[in-house]
């Protein structure tokens, strides 16, 4: 699903927030579309937290201007920005029960009582928790809290849903079953989810759109897949996903094909990247795109020094003379040798799947 | 060799304090119900007398009217320092429970003597309107109803803090967050998210300080000059004047019941085992 920039629901423009001397946020720029799912991922001191935070209206922009609907709402307090939100621990209100809960943001805007009734059963039912409405929050578990927090956000039928890593307290069979259930309730309703998070695989699993965060900047941005298989620093092909780092001299080129020499191992790599020869590069290989062979059949020597199995697939550390420790993701089903430490082996990967980074 | 059971380590360790509980505590009150059915002599005089005198009636009524009151006033008081202390991050929060904390360690004796330096008819506060113009004649600050609230509210103060700041302290800042971004305003946010979560705190500063002001002695004693008999200083009248043992006696079984009926009340409307015993 592509979303038309043509007018972003929400703006952000200039976006700075310092505390002391450390910029929490530095100088950001972001547009959200209607309907689209945009995740701000970082690790803890990214300023993902925060930026969420500004849009929501907890913490004061130190310059910089967020416009929803091209109106400004800089200075709004949180109650006038209308956005539902779902918080990190749910922050379900422990005196009131479920449907309390669920009729608050309704009761706060002064409903008639009877369409406050009304859209809270329906809301209810949509996360199936329906037949809990009498309960109080501590007789729940945390995926029910979980899906009452969802209910009590959408329950005013807000346009925008900021949630701030709704699932980090909850076991990972548990996320994944939500992860589908907060994808189809976003094509469901229509309304644009921004939902923080640090974990990568719920990034990748959900979004419309990731916007990877660092020290207040963003990072880069794209669809999952493209900044999966194109990141452009090494920071982004560390933190999405794994990868191996070579640091290679570039010594010729062939129309797209770049030759490369690092360390007594000579390839390929096809890139649009028109960088000079001479030049030093950094190459990323993903360890799923390594494969891995009896001796002689591949590109480079190495040798077996660790194997972790993991089911469905096969981590293998092996070491080359020159480049050291690479990672091979490898499945476990096809390979056609057993990787064992101390085994010898060979490796190689296709021309298109090395990436080249932008120097950090 | 036979394991020592946890059941035996347990008794062990409390019975010294139950010893001296029993001995110097339980023994004697079991004999002031003896003696208010026993002198001067055997049977229910004492009460009907206690039932019967307006005195004791008037010492009943103020008494339970100052413990409201001072309730009440520590009640506000403290929620609005609690809540201070417990929600805004600052340097001087030290310093402030400090403040709260400074008054256990100075006798109840000195604190009311105190009020009666700030509170008489040449007293600090007397003396300051009157140089400053605002009164003619002093006002009655002590020795009076007045005087006895003041002092009694600030001996209580603490008893309503400490509580309730336990249990501020214990709440999440994130419910009121959340309640705002949900639509609340700051006021609403307060009222139908943060105040609930008060009352237990709130319910058990509320029972410490009534039930402690029922039987409040000094305080009463000093500032209200003998002309708010409060019924601890009735009784010690009784006792100490009169010499009439078996109604002062029947006099303290009175107020013993009278505060365990308070208790009683308070918790068929609380739980009263996780307000006392329960500290978040």
């Amino acid at each position: 699903m592509t979303h038309q920039m043509t007018e972003p629901i929400l703006s952000i423009r200039n976006a700075v927030k310092r505390y002391g001397s450390l910029h929490a946020l530095d100088h950001v720029d972001l547009d959200v579309a209607a309907g689209e799912f945009l995740t701000l991922l970082g690790p803890s001191g990214s300023g993902k937290t925060t930026l969420l935070s500004a849009i929501a209206g907890f913490v004061d922009l130190d310059d910089g201007r967020i416009t929803l609907h091209a109106s400004d709402i800089t200075k709004a307090p949180p109650e006038r920005r209308e956005f539902g939100m779902v918080f990190q621990g749910y922050a379900l209100f422990p005196t009131m029960t479920v449907r309390d809960n669920v009729a608050f943001p309704l009761k706060v805007r002064k409903r008639a009582a009877s369409e406050i009734a009304d859209r809270t059963k329906e809301c209810l039912d949509l996360v199936q928790m329906g037949g809990f409405a009498d309960r109080m929050p501590h007789q729940l578990s945390g995926g029910q809290q979980q899906r009452v927090a969802l209910a009590r956000a959408m329950s005013f039928k807000p346009q925008v849903l900021l949630l701030d890593e709704p699932l980090s307290a909850l076991d990972k069979k548990l996320r994944a079953d939500l992860q589908w259930e907060l994808k189809s309730l976003h094509s469901q309703l229509g309304v644009t989810f921004i939902y923080v998070t640090h974990d990568q695989e719920e990034a990748l699993s959900m979004s419309d759109r990731i916007v990877i965060l660092k020290d207040g900047c963003i990072q880069q941005q794209g669809a999952p897949g493209d900044l999966y298989n194109r990141p452009r620093t090494t920071f982004v092909a560390d933190f999405l996903g794994k990868s191996n780092f070579i640091d290679a001299d570039i010594t010729g080129r062939h129309s797209d094909i770049l030759h490369c020499v690092a360390k007594g191992a000579a390839f390929d790599v096809q890139t649009d990247n028109v960088d000079e020869i001479g030049n030093k590069a950094r190459l990323a290989l993903r360890p799923e795109r390594l494969r891995i062979n009896k001796p002689g059949v591949e590109l480079l020597a190495a040798k077996v020094s660790q194997v972790s199995y993991l089911g469905e697939r096969c981590q293998v550390i092996v070491k080359h003379e020159g480049l050291g420790d690479l990672l091979v993701s490898c499945a476990t089903w096809q390979t056609g040798i057993k990787p064992a430490p101390g085994l010898e082996v060979s490796i190689g990967w296709d021309q298109n799947a090395c990436v080249v980074l932008a120097a950090d | 060799m036979t394991q020592i059971t946890d059941n035996f380590r347990y008794w062990i360790l409390i019975m010294p304090a139950l010893a001296i509980m029993i001995i110097f505590y339980i023994y004697p009150v079991l004999g002031i119900w003896q003696i208010s059915v026993t002198e001067p002599e055997a049977g229910f005089g004492n009460y009907v007398r206690m039932v019967d005198s307006s005195a004791v009636r008037t010492s009943f009524l103020i008494t339970f009217r100052v413990a409201a009151i001072t309730t009440v006033g520590c009640l506000i008081l403290g929620y609005i320092v609690a809540y201070t202390i417990a929600n805004f991050a600052s340097r001087l929060t030290p310093l402030m429970l400090a403040l709260v904390l400074l008054p256990f360690w100075v006798s109840v004796l000195i604190r009311s003597f105190s009020w009666i330096v700030l509170l008489g008819r040449s007293g600090l506060v007397n003396d300051t309107l009157r140089d400053m113009g605002f009164i003619d004649a002093p006002l009655r600050l002590m020795h009076n109803e007045l005087g006895v609230l003041i002092a009694m509210i600030h001996v209580m103060l603490p008893f309503a803090i400490l509580p309730m700041l336990a249990n501020m302290r214990g709440i999440s800042d994130t419910y009121v967050k959340a309640a705002r971004g949900l639509g609340a305003s700051e006021w609403t946010a307060f009222r139908s998210v943060y105040l609930p979560q008060t009352l237990p705190g709130v319910m058990s500063g509320v029972l410490l300080v009534f039930v402690l002001a029922l039987g409040f002695y000094i305080t009463p004693a000093l500032l209200g000059g003998g002309r708010v008999l409060m019924i601890s200083e009735y009784i010690t009248y009784q006792i100490q004047e009169f010499l009439a043992w078996g109604l002062g006696s029947a006099l303290s079984v009175a107020l013993l019941i009278a505060t365990a009926l308070v208790l009683l009340i308070a918790a068929r409307f609380v739980n009263l085992r996780s307000i006392l015993l329960d500290r978040k």
